[in-house]
């Protein structure tokens, strides 16, 4: 697509990448950068309001949307490294901001140029490989707003199988939930480490080095389980992988 | 059964949890159903842009109820039949009652029905007198055990084939086998007699048609044709949602049904009931009765949010798929309707601060609403439900939430607006972090609210650095 890699892309980097995993943010450059794409990052941006949503707190969530709005609404093309706050972008904030029809135009400006990582590299640029080196075996995990509200499932797994080095191969149920669910994780403890059990038992029972995901919120709950139990599997953003 | 309290749903679901048997069991029947219903969409020679249409059917039905309802009523009396418009659990209960003292009725055969679940009507009936046995295999199962149903379609899944021959035994007299074939023929000629001696077959009703004023039910056995065809009284109950305008619609419906109950193409029996038996005709009962329950279904349709619900057929495919349900089990959700199902009907029906716990207590993963026949976006209405809990709602009995957390939000709310505030903030909570981190690097023990998480994980501390400061400087370099 002639023209579309010009376009500046500018950085919409999720609050838990920002402040407990910016190497997933260096990693999202990097491969701009080995792709000669510019890029912007708005430092004044936090968070995209997703944990109020999903909370019930939509007051508070359109405050944070309309601040989002604020800083990405004239930048070219929105790029993040996590598929549920796209989700939270693309097909919340439409919603949370219909009784304002002005706020409800700009919102849906902005959620038409915004992209998860993978979904941009493939259905945007059309590119699949990156020229990233691993080696070993490495596992995916489905994430659930990126594999049902973006429909990413045959994109992520492209760009894997073409690192070399790595083989990639499918857990048991990857496309089921790994118990993250946000404030769901603590206010309902017990469910959701029952149900990151059985997403790590699949890691594990696949042999692989590393599981790969699209979003670190579920990669940092199936690391909490995966460190307690001493397992020797890391996780791994896509982002790292595509960048190694 | 009504057991709908926040500590109740996490303490079941704790037992659920450590109970081997119950996992089996629940990973079994997600396995084969889950994915046997992903397949058999997959598989409809229409695609699965089926359940679009479906969905369209049912959402048209719902918004021309009041149309349809009373067609309906209007055909099945011209049939022959009598219809009653319950208002409530207790009015469905008391016509069902005076149904059965009018006609003299000592026994009672039931096929499964979940709104006869939601009314307690088995208690009621049993109070009176009244000796009801169920006929569905699975819901016998349990009646004998004086159990509830853990599961919409398959309400015994929670006990092994051991445990059922134990019951056998004590109940029906025969002699310990764990065979199920041996088990199910016990249970048959068990159910014949009972059959064979009822006064009154109820049934519920998997949807009606309102241009042909018939009922249908629904079921793989066989045992709601004979509990509504050998007693001398019928009364179906139906939720005042279940009908459609056309039978065409029913073509469409019944094949999306079987798939997303039991993966199947068609189930084993579909009945159309219109009424009593007629003049020449060799079967059926001499009266006919429906009962048409509203019961916190109004104000349902009322709500543009959360009207969409009243399009679910009750197959079960959500539970199949969910993974929640997966883990805790039907009886932790303290209501027939279990599932994501229940987290959204059954807030919806006892209400939304009581039963707060089912929409909370689900983790908006989105295998519910692809798993649907009629396409329901149940995770929409989880957040919606969200929402209504924190705002506060007087059409929904709801005072506005917890007043505390809603402090805390807005107080992130302000912080997420100014950097500045946001990175101090940050750099204290940092500070105060690197206090708990471990030698791996790993925090193992949070404080209050966050202590959840580390009673089985641990937690990467904050970063030295944010990525806005990695790139400030590296747009330096």
């Amino acid at each position: 697509m002639p023209g579309q890699q010009t376009q500046t892309v500018s950085l919409f980097i999720q609050c838990l990448v920002d402040v407990m995993y910016p190497e997933v943010g260096v990693a999202m450059l990097k491969i701009f950068r080995k792709l000669g794409i510019p890029v912007d990052c708005p430092t004044n941006q936090t968070c995209c309001g997703q944990p109020a949503y999903n909370s019930g707190y939509r007051q508070q969530a359109r405050t944070a949307a309309r601040k989002f709005i604020e800083i990405f609404e004239h930048k070219e093309v929105i790029v993040c490294p996590s598929g549920s706050c796209v989700t939270t972008v693309r097909h919340h904030y439409p919603d949370l901001l219909s009784d304002e029809p002005d706020w409800h135009r700009r919102a849906e400006t902005v959620s038409g140029k915004t992209f998860e990582l993978t979904q941009y590299l493939v259905d945007v640029l059309g590119i699949d490989d990156l020229g990233a080196r691993y080696s070993g075996k490495l596992t995916y995990h489905d994430s659930c707003h990126a594999l049902r509200a973006l429909g990413l499932q045959e994109q992520p797994r492209r760009l894997i199988s073409n690192v070399t080095g790595a083989e990639l191969v499918e857990m048991n149920d990857s496309d089921r939930c790994c118990g993250f669910g946000g404030s769901f994780a603590i206010k309902y403890p017990d469910i959701s480490t029952a149900m990151a059990k059985d997403k790590v038992d699949n890691i594990i029972a696949t042999g692989a080095n590393a599981v790969v995901g699209v979003d670190i919120s579920c990669l940092m709950n199936i690391q909490g389980l995966l460190n307690r139990k001493k397992s020797p599997v890391k996780i791994l953003h896509i982002a790292e992988l595509l960048a190694g | 059964m009504a057991e709908i309290r926040t500590e109740h749903y996490k303490s079941e679901a704790r037992k659920a949890i450590k109970d081997r048997t119950l996992q089996g069991a629940l990973a079994d029947v997600q396995d084969r159903l889950g994915k046997g219903t992903a397949k058999a969409y997959r598989e409809l020679p229409e695609g699965p842009g089926l359940r679009l249409k479906a969905h369209e059917i049912r959402m048209q039905a719902v918004e021309n109820l009041d149309i349809l309802l009373e067609t309906l009523a209007e055909n099945v009396r011209e049939n022959g039949g009598k219809v009653i418009f319950a208002e409530d659990a207790a009015a469905a209960v008391t016509e069902c009652l005076e149904i059965a003292r009018r006609h003299e009725v000592r026994t009672v055969v039931k096929g499964k029905s979940m709104v006869t679940e939601e009314i307690g009507l088995n208690e009621a009936l049993t109070a009176a007198g009244m000796e009801v046995t169920e006929t569905d295999l699975g819901e016998y199962i349990i009646q004998l055990a004086g159990e509830s149903p853990s599961h919409i379609i398959a309400p015994a899944i929670h006990k092994t084939r051991q445990q059922v021959g134990r019951l056998f035994a004590e109940k029906l007299g025969i002699p310990y086998t764990e065979d199920p074939p041996t088990l199910t023929q016990a249970a048959r000629k068990a159910l014949r007699e009972k059959f064979l001696a009822a006064d009154m077959g109820i049934s519920g009703c998997n949807l009606a048609c309102a241009e042909t004023g018939h009922i249908t039910t629904v079921s793989n056995e066989g045992n709601i044709r004979m509990a509504t065809t050998l007693p001398r009284v019928h009364v179906a109950f139906m939720g005042m949602e279940r009908v459609v305008a056309r039978l065409e619609d029913h073509d469409i419906l019944f094949r999306l049904l079987a798939r997303g109950a039991a993966a199947q193409h068609m189930a084993g029996y579909i009945s159309y009931i219109g009424g009593p038996r007629q003049p020449g005709h060799a079967d059926g009962p001499d009266a006919f009765y429906l009962i048409i329950i509203d019961n916190g279904r109004s104000r349902i349709l009322a709500d543009e949010d959360f009207r969409e619900m009243l399009c679910c057929i009750r197959c079960a495919a959500c539970l199949n798929v969910c993974p929640v349900y997966g883990k805790i089990g039907g009886h932790s959700y303290g209501y027939p309707y279990s599932g994501p199902v229940g987290a959204v009907v059954t807030p919806l029906l006892v209400g939304i601060d009581r039963a707060k716990h089912l929409f909370m207590g689900e983790t908006l993963c989105g295998a519910c609403k692809d798993a649907c026949p009629v396409d329901i976006d149940i995770p929409r209405m989880l957040l919606a439900l969200r929402a209504r809990l924190v705002e506060g709602d007087r059409r929904w009995n709801t005072p506005p939430g917890n007043l505390v957390e809603k402090s805390a939000y807005t107080a992130w709310s302000l912080a997420i607006r100014n950097r500045s505030l946001y990175d101090g903030l940050r750099w204290l909570s940092a500070q105060a972090q690197q206090l708990m981190t471990a030698r791996d690097g790993m925090i193992h023990r949070l404080p209050f609210p966050f202590s959840g998480w580390t009673r089985s994980r641990d937690m990467k501390p904050l970063a030295r650095k944010t990525f806005m400061q990695h790139w400030k400087e590296m747009q330096k370099e």
